[in-house]
Order: structure tokens, then C-alpha cells, then sequence
């Protein structure tokens, strides 16, 4: 566990012969991996400034330069305090932090509790392990319409408890535009709490016996080595985990639009729709351009100083 | 074919140059049997077919991907369009001119004007439509609507009337998907009945603030909280076919919808006249609301061109006009094809569209995207559903939230 | 035998000292938590097996009273996709077509990335691994067009291409277009992946074979990478499963002839203003699943070897 990692190019680089051929190997790491960069530079960096730039223009159906300054910004900053009745960027915005919150929250609880429990010798966990990773491979119009068709209080969940005799049970979420975001979440970590099990499992299988042991034989108790030892030998793969979840959760576009039926009563709206909505279907590329600059620099806000503790905290 | 060996060994986008590229969002097996009718009349005539078919979001992804083929320099022959989105590319310069067409087969007499706004950008043609859809319709259950010995409702209070009838006979009143365009489809009817279609076109296609911000207004959203009253509870997001579905099977009365329910109707063996009724919704018999599909070309290299032209033709062809519409269920865009082989409705619809196009009443949709772009319209939905969900409470913060939408959109 | 099968083999702890009660506990909520994952699939498979009467008239959670297997033979061959009504089974191959070059490439790059940012580390290292990660959060929308404006551009460059020297070499290939999209945009991960794996892996190895005089690609080729087969299913995996089920870049770069089956199931299952088959929809919705489905299960053990031993380690 406790490699050094002393840079290896040191070691070749004062080599008394060499000119052409010692520059090109010490160059040679940077050219393999320029191509990777300057792609992401390019694709993303890149695009991201282009949409910054359309951020400040009256951009419609089509880009173009007028300019008119923070007027997009402003926009966005009104809506996002106008609560009663709620705009659409302010729902976008509680909806993002009710249904990220959960999705993140649930996905990594669930998991890490699934993986403690598959971690414990179990028979059949080759069978176990498939079935709750299986809601990933379901592209997300599918899960959300199966979702929507299964939570349906005529067809669905509750009918089907009325039929075995509990007929005071009620669970119309799905047709609750005020609730219906909570289906949504429901739908999103049932797919995805699975992958992220897979993670912690793994995690879990390599963390060193030998400090187990130790702890053992210092009389600690199973909670407590949980608690103090192995979760926290597991921040790696909380990293990994946060960084996939919060990506799902930015992408989750079909998955809102086929759980709540085309976001009746505007109740559903996610960052993500509300930036479709305003770019490609409003014809208001403008203002699409500013919410998803405010997306992107909101989550640079949470994820930048989140990965530069992560890895300022190696090792090295 | 050696140029399609070479396309495909070197994998060269373009179009086969007698072919026709079509990117449309019908892909239903009954839409899709609808635009056979094209593709086969152009068959005849030597042109293939490259189906670009991408469904969803009514047509939104769709005009994605068209947006992407434009910037990229690749546009398609011809594209399923709605009329605003005709109009953006054609300001943007982006669509061929078809006006010499236009002129020989005098398509100016015999297509509404109200469409060539949509169609005819500073005098040059753009875009054909396919077809005539109207919203402003009701479709009742026969056998039910006899059960309680209903009427025809020609004012909205008899629409009330009638609705409260089938309350009282244990029926669902008024089927209803919750999303968002179909409320707003309703509250099209529902407007032009309460203040008369005058009215309609004063609010919602001038954007008269007087008439945006009148008591009439007010009074319009409150008819939408009434006919709330009559639905039931499980309304919110449900797919509009399934609202048909009550209505055919009898758990409810009727549905607001237009007129390409008929599809689902005919789908389900139901005649026109013997099981189903069509109305025109209460208050609104004279006008017809409409929204249509239109075909847009764009600007190809020329060895492309003999295949738009093809299918522009054969688009406004009489027969291909009354064939296309007989499968759809709307009405041809042409109004001087013969009527004979539709049905009860398909004849109302054909006889109204002339009438209204005389009289000046025949008017875009607003929440079909034919009255406002589609920045205005989608302000209409927000409003109009989160009314309808109980977000805005009242009517008179409705219209104040209509006012300020429609001033934030523009 | 790799660290990571010694590591999986061998117990890592003492056998767990649970009581029978304890035991029980565990296998139940593990079985509980089994069905609740399960029984959307369970209806799914069921409704894919009803006639459509069935569906829309009556409970979901009933058993198909007249079993059909009519929408799976509709969703393979005959649904409507557009005029064409042959079903899913022509765009499959476009899929697989696109898929395996995206993944192999961003896969091969993404180790590539992760060997250099950890075994051959330069000043800022960390910080070119931080901007690379970043590009994980961009969301795909607001990339559409520009991206489009620069596929636009290289199919002009294939068009001249094809008029000069009679091949276009692949620029403007819609397939072609869509690998390099994936390509792009999976490299965020993929190096993730990788340079989280290669930064535990002994740089003792290395640094001999450095010794010994070998090149930086030898030092990868005869080293690292027969190492690395779990991180490298993992990243498969992964990467399988995101570009597999993409719709956003396949419907707008490759709509048509050359349509992922994303595409194509969407279109069969997404009508504007026709009839909803639910039974059809789910089983064309299974088929397209199917493929990821099996890769998961079979790689399933490699899968989470190959996660343990790095993937999610610092």
C-alpha cells in the first residue's frame, strides 16, 4: 500500500550518451499523452468557451454574435427567486438538489450496504451480484417508462395492493406533479445503486487483511472497524463513485421526461430539460447557453475543491 | 451502382442523387403507412427513398438532428417541419426556392392563407404542406352519450350541462392526459368558446395585451378550472392515446383532442357516426383551429435538386394529397381535392377548413406552435399546466403569469 | 497469477463470526433487496408477453392470460421504425459497428494516459489530470453544435478527399463520426480508470525493466498491460454500456440509414400522434438491452476483480 512513486524519468535522464534519442524518450511520454489532452482541450474546454460566448448573445434558433451582455444572467437570477408560482429555473434548480441529493446519497448508501452484506461470505453471490447490477445495462427511456407504467396507481403498484386486499393504500406519486420528482429519484437509483456496489465491493475485497487482523486482536468491534478502518480506506472509491453519480445525474434527461410523462405542470424540470427545453425546442439558445454556463460553474464549485483535496492528499 | 459501391467502401454521406433524404418523426406503423403514400408515388417516377426517422419530444428531437445537418453543411432533401421552425430557416437563408414550382401548379389559390405565412417567406416558397390537422374538436362515445340521452353541445354551458349528465351516470366526464401540450390544446378550444374567436385571434395571434389581460381572459380560465372538475384523478401525465382508449372502451364520455384521434378510432374498428360522434368543441363550430405538417427543402447541390422538386410536386399532387390524408385522418392541405372518400368527420373537416379560410377563422393553434413561435407557445404550456396542476392558484394570477411569460419569451 | 486473482482467492479476512440470527438477517435483506431490483424486469418480461388488450385494460403485476410472443418476433423484425417496419435487427450491427472501435480506442487511450500520468510523471501531472477529469461533467447538450459545425467540416474534407484521390478515407462516415464523439468524451473516464489502477502498481517492475533497457511502449506492452485485463474489463464495461445505450449523439449525428439502435428503439417506441404498443416497446426494449446484459454477466467476475484491484484504489 505504500508504494513510492518516485518519477521513473530521473532515472534515464542524465545518461551520458544520448542528445536526440534521450530527448525524444523524455518527450515521448508527453506526446502519448498530448493527443488525450489536447482532444478534451479542444471538445471540451473548448466548446465550453463557445457556449460561454453564446451565454451573451441574444442567440435564438441559431447562434449569433449580438451581444447583450449579462441580460441572459439576469434572467436566469430573477427566475431563480421567483418561487410563487415557481419558474422553471427554479424548479430545475430545487429539483437538482432534491433529485441529485437523493440519487448521490441513496445510490452510495445503498451500495456501500448491499456490498457490506454481499462481503459477508455469501453463497449465491454470483447470482446476487448480476441482479443488482442488470438496471444499468436499461437505457433510461426504458427504465423511466417501465417505472412510470409500474408506479401507476390504475394499472400499476397500487392496483395491484387494492387487489390483495389492502385497498386503503395510496401511492400516487407518479401522478403527483409535486411528487413526481421523487419517482424520478426512485427510478434513477434503483438503475444505478447497483454499479456503485460493484465499486465498493471491490473496494472492500482489497483493503489489506493484515490491519483487520491487527484490529481484531486489539479487541475492536466489528462497527468500530468498520467505522474507523475500512470506510474510511475506502475515500478512493467514494471519489470515483461521487464523480460517476454526479455525471449520471447531470445526464438524466429521458429518464425525468418518460417517469413523469413530459413534466406535467412543469413540476419535473431538471437543469438539464430546462437547458434542452431553452436551446432546442424554445428556439432561445441564449438563454439554454447561460444555464448550462451555471451548471458547469456550479459544479466546478462543489467538484474542484473536492478533487484537489483528493488528490493533493496522495502520498507523494 | 458503382457510386453507391464507392459510398460504401469509402463512406461519403451525401445522398444518392435520386434519392429523396427525409427526416420526419412518423414512425408509428400508421403515420408511417401514411408517408408510403409519398414514397410510393415518387417510386413510380424513378426517385428512391433515404428514410432519416428520429421520434420524440413531438418532433423536438427531430429538430435537433436538423439543426446538426444544417450546421454541418449536410441538410436532408426535405424535412417534417412546424411552420415557425420553416420560418427561422428560411430568414437564415437556408432553404431552397421552389417558388417557380409554386407559380405552375398555383398553389397560392389553392392552399389557405392563413399557411402561406408559414410556407412563403418575402414571396419565396420554402415549404409545401402535407396536411390539415384542426384541435378544436370533441370526440364522444355514441353508445354512452345515448345511455344518458345527451345532446350535441353547441355553448360551452351545454358542454357543462352535458358533463355533469355523465357524472351523475357514474362515467368519467372528460378524458384528459395530463402533459402539457394537450392542456394547452384544450384551453385553445376553451378560449375561442368563451370569448368567441374573435377574441382567440386578438389574445393569442396579435397578442393584443387589452385582450390578454381582459376579464375574458379571467373568465377563460375559469371555464379550464371547470371542466377540472370532470376529470379523474389519475389524469396527470397520461399519454393522449390512453385518454382515447377511455373513450372508446366507455369509461368516459369524451375527449378534447384533435383530430388525428380519429387514428385511434379507426385502429380500434370504431366507425365514424356509428360508435364515435365528432363535434366541433362547443362554441367554436365556424372556426377551425389548425396546425398542419409541412415538408421544408433545403438548399442541395444541384444534382440533388431533381429529386426535391419530384417530391415537392408529388407532395401538392391531388391524389397523393387525398390518399396521404385518408390513412392520417386529417384533412388535405389543398382544398379543391375531392372530399368523396372520407368519412362523416373527414368531410366536416374538409367542408370547414373552406369555410373558415373564407371567412378569416381559420387560425393557428397556439398550443400546436401555428399561432406563436415555439419560444411564446411553450410559455403558454408552462402557464396553462401549472394552472391546471394548482401551481397558480387563481385565475387572475393566471392571466398576470400568461402576460409576463409571453413578455419574457419575446 | 495477477495481484488481483491472489488477492480474490485467498480470504482476505478471518471466516465472519456471525451468528446464525445474523446470518439470517443478511440473506434476508439481501433477498428482499433482490426482489425489489428484480420485479420492474419481472414486469417488463411479463407485459412484453400480453397482448396488447391485455396491457392497456387491466393490472400489470397479472400473469399474460393468452402468452404471445408476437411483440418480441414485432420488435426484432417488423416494428416501424420510420417507413422501414423491419424492426431492431438491422440496426444492431450499426450499434456494434460503432461501439467496439469507441471502446477499444478510448479504452487503449485511457490506459495509455493513466501509464504516463503515474509511471512516467511530469511537473503539473496532477493538474493535467484534473482538467482531464473535469471533462466528465460537460453535459452533452450544449455540445451538439459546435460539434456538428466540426463534423460538417472534416465530411467536406472526406468530400474532397473522395474527389481527389477517389476514397474519403472514413471523414464524414457517420459510424466514423460517432466513434470519434464517444471517443472524445469517454476519455475523461477512462483515464480516471486507468491512472487509479497504475497508481498502486509496483514501480519496482518498471523501474527494472528500465534497467534493463526497456522502451517506454515496451516497458507497456510487456508489463502493464498483461496486468491490467481486470481494470481493462471494468473499463469496458463501462464505456460498453454509456456508448451502447447513447441516443443524444447517435440521433443527432448518425439519424438514417446509419442510426445506432438507440435510434431505432426510440423511434419504435416514442410515437407523437400514433398508438402506444407497450408490449412491443418493452421487448424491443429487452433486445436492446440483451447485449449488455450478457456482457455483464459474463464479465461479471472480472468485474469486480478487476475493480479491487485499483480502479477505485488511490
Amino acid at each position: 500500500m505504500t508504494t513510492t512513486t518516485q518519477p521513473i524519468a530521473l532515472a534515464v535522464v542524465h545518461q551520458p550518451h544520448g542528445g536526440m534519442r534521450d530527448r525524444l524518450r523524455d518527450w515521448l511520454p508527453r506526446l502519448v499523452l498530448g493527443p488525450s489532452f489536447l482532444l478534451i482541450l479542444f471538445f471540451v474546454y473548448g466548446f465550453n468557451l463557445w457556449t460561454l460566448l453564446l451565454s451573451f448573445t441574444n442567440s435564438k434558433a441559431f447562434s449569433n454574435f449580438n451581444f447583450i451582455g449579462w441580460a441572459n444572467y439576469l434572467k436566469l437570477w430573477t427566475w431563480t427567486f421567483q418561487s410563487d408560482p415557481p419558474s422553471n429555473w427554479y424548479t430545475a434548480i430545487v429539483n437538482m438538489g432534491i433529485f441529485g441529493g437523493l440519487y448521490v446519497v441513496f445510490c452510495l448508501a445503498l451500495g456501500l450496504f448491499l456490498a457490506i452484506l454481499l462481503d459477508q461470505k455469501i453463497r449465491g453471490e454470483g447470482v446476487l451480484r448480476p441482479l443488482y447490477l442488470y438496471p444499468l445495462a436499461l437505457s433510461f427511456i426504458v427504465t423511466g417508462t417501465a417505472w412510470k407504467l409500474f408506479l401507476d396507481p390504475r394499472i400499476g403498484l397500487e392496483k395491484a395492493v387494492h387487489d390483495l386486499g389492502w385497498t386503503s393504500f395510496h401511492f400516487d406519486w407518479v401522478v403527483n406533479p409535486r411528487m413526481m420528482i421523487y419517482c424520478v429519484a426512485i427510478a434513477g437509483i434503483w438503475q444505478t445503486s447497483g454499479f456503485v456496489m460493484a465499486m465498493f465491493l471491490a473496494a472492500l475485497r482489497g483493503i489489506d487483511s493484515e490491519i483487520l487482523k491487527a484490529a481484531q486482536i486489539d479487541g475492536a468491534s466489528v462497527y468500530a472497524t468498520y467505522r474507523r478502518i475500512i470506510i474510511p480506506m475506502m475515500r478512493p472509491a467514494f471519489m470515483s463513485a461521487l464523480i460517476i453519480l454526479t455525471h449520471m445525474a447531470i445526464k438524466s434527461y429521458d429518464l425525468v421526461l418518460s417517469v413523469t410523462g413530459k413534466n406535467p405542470g412543469g413540476a419535473a424540470e431538471l437543469p438539464s430539460t430546462f437547458m434542452y427545453s431553452y436551446t432546442f425546442t424554445r428556439n432561445q439558445m441564449g438563454v439554454g447557453s447561460a444555464s448550462a454556463v451555471i451548471m458547469l460553474a456550479t459544479i466546478a464549485a462543489i467538484m474542484v475543491p473536492y478533487l484537489y483535496s483528493e488528490l493533493k492528499e496522495k502520498r507523494q | 451502382m458503382t457510386a453507391g459501391a464507392l459510398s460504401l467502401a469509402s463512406g461519403a454521406s451525401a445522398a444518392d442523387t435520386k434519392d429523396v433524404q427525409m427526416l420526419h418523426w412518423w414512425t408509428s406503423g400508421g403515420e408511417a403507412a401514411a408517408v408510403n403514400v409519398i414514397r410510393e408515388a415518387l417510386a413510380k417516377q424513378g426517385y428512391g427513398w433515404k428514410d432519416v426517422p428520429v421520434a420524440g419530444g413531438g418532433g423536438g428531437a427531430a429538430m435537433t438532428t436538423l439543426k446538426a445537418m444544417v450546421a454541418a453543411g449536410n441538410p436532408p432533401t426535405a424535412s417534417q417541419i412546424l411552420g415557425y421552425y420553416a420560418m427561422d430557416y428560411s430568414e437564415a437563408g437556408k432553404l431552397a426556392d421552389i417558388t417557380p414550382l409554386a407559380t405552375k401548379g398555383d398553389w397560392a389559390k389553392v392552399i389557405p392563407t392563413a399557411l402561406q405565412k408559414f410556407t412563403t417567406v418575402d414571396g419565396k416558397w420554402g415549404a409545401v404542406p402535407v396536411n390539415i390537422h384542426s384541435v378544436n374538436w370533441i370526440w364522444v362515445n355514441k353508445a354512452l352519450m345515448e345511455k344518458i340521452g345527451g345532446t350535441e353541445p353547441k355553448t360551452f354551458d351545454e358542454l357543462i350541462a352535458l358533463l355533469d349528465k355523465a357524472k351523475k351516470a357514474g362515467v368519467i366526464p372528460l378524458a384528459l392526459g395530463g402533459q402539457p401540450w394537450q392542456e394547452a390544446t384544450m384551453f385553445d378550444s376553451v378560449v375561442t368558446s368563451t370569448g368567441g374567436v374573435e377574441f382567440y385571434k386578438k389574445a393569442f395571434i396579435d397578442l393584443d395585451e387589452n385582450a390578454l389581460k381582459s376579464d375574458t381572459m379571467k373568465k377563460s380560465f375559469d371555464n379550464l378550472a371547470k371542466l377540472r372538475d370532470y376529470l379523474d384523478p389519475n389524469y396527470a401525465g397520461r399519454d393522449w392515446n390512453l385518454a382515447t382508449a377511455m373513450v372508446i372502451k366507455g369509461d368516459a364520455l369524451l375527449q378534447v383532442m384533435g383530430d388525428w384521434a380519429k387514428g385511434e378510432f379507426k385502429n380500434a374498428n370504431k366507425e365514424a357516426g356509428k360508435d364515435y360522434l365528432c363535434y366541433r368543441f362547443p362554441g367554436t363550430d365556424g372556426s377551425v383551429l389548425y396546425n398542419t405538417d409541412m415538408f421544408a427543402f433545403f438548399q442541395v447541390s444541384a444534382d440533388r435538386q431533381a429529386a426535391q422538386t419530384a417530391l415537392a410536386d408529388t407532395t401538392m399532387s391531388p391524389d397523393v394529397q387525398i390518399d396521404f390524408n385518408l390513412i392520417k385522418g386529417s384533412a388535405p392541405a389543398r382544398m379543391d381535392v375531392s372530399d368523396a372518400k372520407f368519412d362523416a368527420c373527414g368531410k366536416k373537416a374538409i367542408a370547414d377548413i373552406k369555410a373558415a379560410n373564407a371567412k378569416g377563422t381559420f387560425l393557428g393553434s397556439m398550443a400546436q406552435n401555428y399561432a406563436q413561435p415555439p419560444a411564446i407557445a411553450t410559455a403558454y404550456y408552462d402557464v396553462v399546466t401549472k394552472f391546471l396542476h394548482g401551481e397558480i392558484k387563481t385565475s387572475d394570477e393566471a392571466v398576470k403569469q400568461l402576460i409576463a411569460a409571453i413578455d419574457s419569451a419575446k | 497469477m495477477s495481484a488481483a486473482d491472489a488477492l480474490l482467492a485467498a480470504p482476505s479476512r478471518e471466516p465472519a463470526r456471525h451468528s446464525n440470527v445474523t446470518r439470517v438477517v443478511i440473506y434476508g435483506l439481501l433477498i428482499v433487496f433482490a426482489i425489489i431490483y428484480l420485479l420492474p424486469l419481472v414486469v417488463m418480461v411479463m407485459t412484453s408477453l400480453k397482448p396488447l388488450e391485455e396491457v392497456t385494460g387491466g393490472n400489470m403485476f397479472y400473469l399474460p392470460q393468452h402468452l404471445t410472443f408476437e411483440p418480441w418476433t414485432k420488435a426484432w423484425g417488423t416494428a416501424c421504425v420510420g417507413l422501414t417496419c423491419a424492426g431492431l435487427k438491422g440496426y444492431v450491427w450499426n450499434s456494434v459497428k460503432m461501439v467496439v472501435p469507441a471502446v477499444l480506442i478510448s479504452t487503449l487511450l485511457g490506459a495509455l494516459n493513466g501509464y504516463v500520468l503515474t509511471k512516467w510523471r511530469f511537473p503539473g501531472h496532477k493538474l493535467v489530470f484534473g482538467m482531464m477529469l473535469f471533462a466528465c461533467f460537460i453535459p452533452f447538450q450544449s455540445v451538439l453544435i459546435p460539434m456538428a459545425t466540426i463534423l460538417g467540416k472534416l465530411g467536406a474534407i472526406g468530400q474532397s478527399l473522395e474527389n481527389t484521390i477517389g476514397l474519403s478515407l472514413g471523414f464524414g462516415n457517420p459510424t466514423v463520426n460517432l466513434v470519434l464523439v464517444h471517443v472524445v468524451y469517454g476519455l475523461g473516464f477512462t483515464t480516471l480508470f486507468f491512472r487509479n489502477y497504475y497508481e498502486t502498481f509496483p514501480n519496482e517492475l518498471v523501474r527494472a525493466a528500465q534497467i534493463d533497457g526497456a522502451s517506454f511502449f515496451q516497458i507497456f506492452r510487456r508489463i502493464l498491460l498483461p496486468n491490467s485485463m481486470p481494470i481493462f474489463i471494468v473499463t469496458v464495461i463501462y464505456q460498453f454500456t454509456n456508448i451502447w445505450n447513447d441516443f443524444l449523439f447517435g440521433s443527432t449525428f448518425a439519424a438514417g440509414d446509419s442510426a445506432p439502435m438507440t435510434v431505432a428503439l426510440y423511434n419504435i417506441v416514442n410515437t407523437s400522434t400514433g398508438v402506444v404498443e407497450y408490449n412491443t416497446n418493452m421487448a424491443a426494449a429487452m433486445i436492446a438491452a440483451a447485449p449488455t446484459l450478457v456482457v455483464y454477466v459474463l464479465a461479471g467476475r472480472y468485474f469486480v476483480s478487476g475493480l479491487m484491484a485499483g480502479a477505485v484504489k488511490g
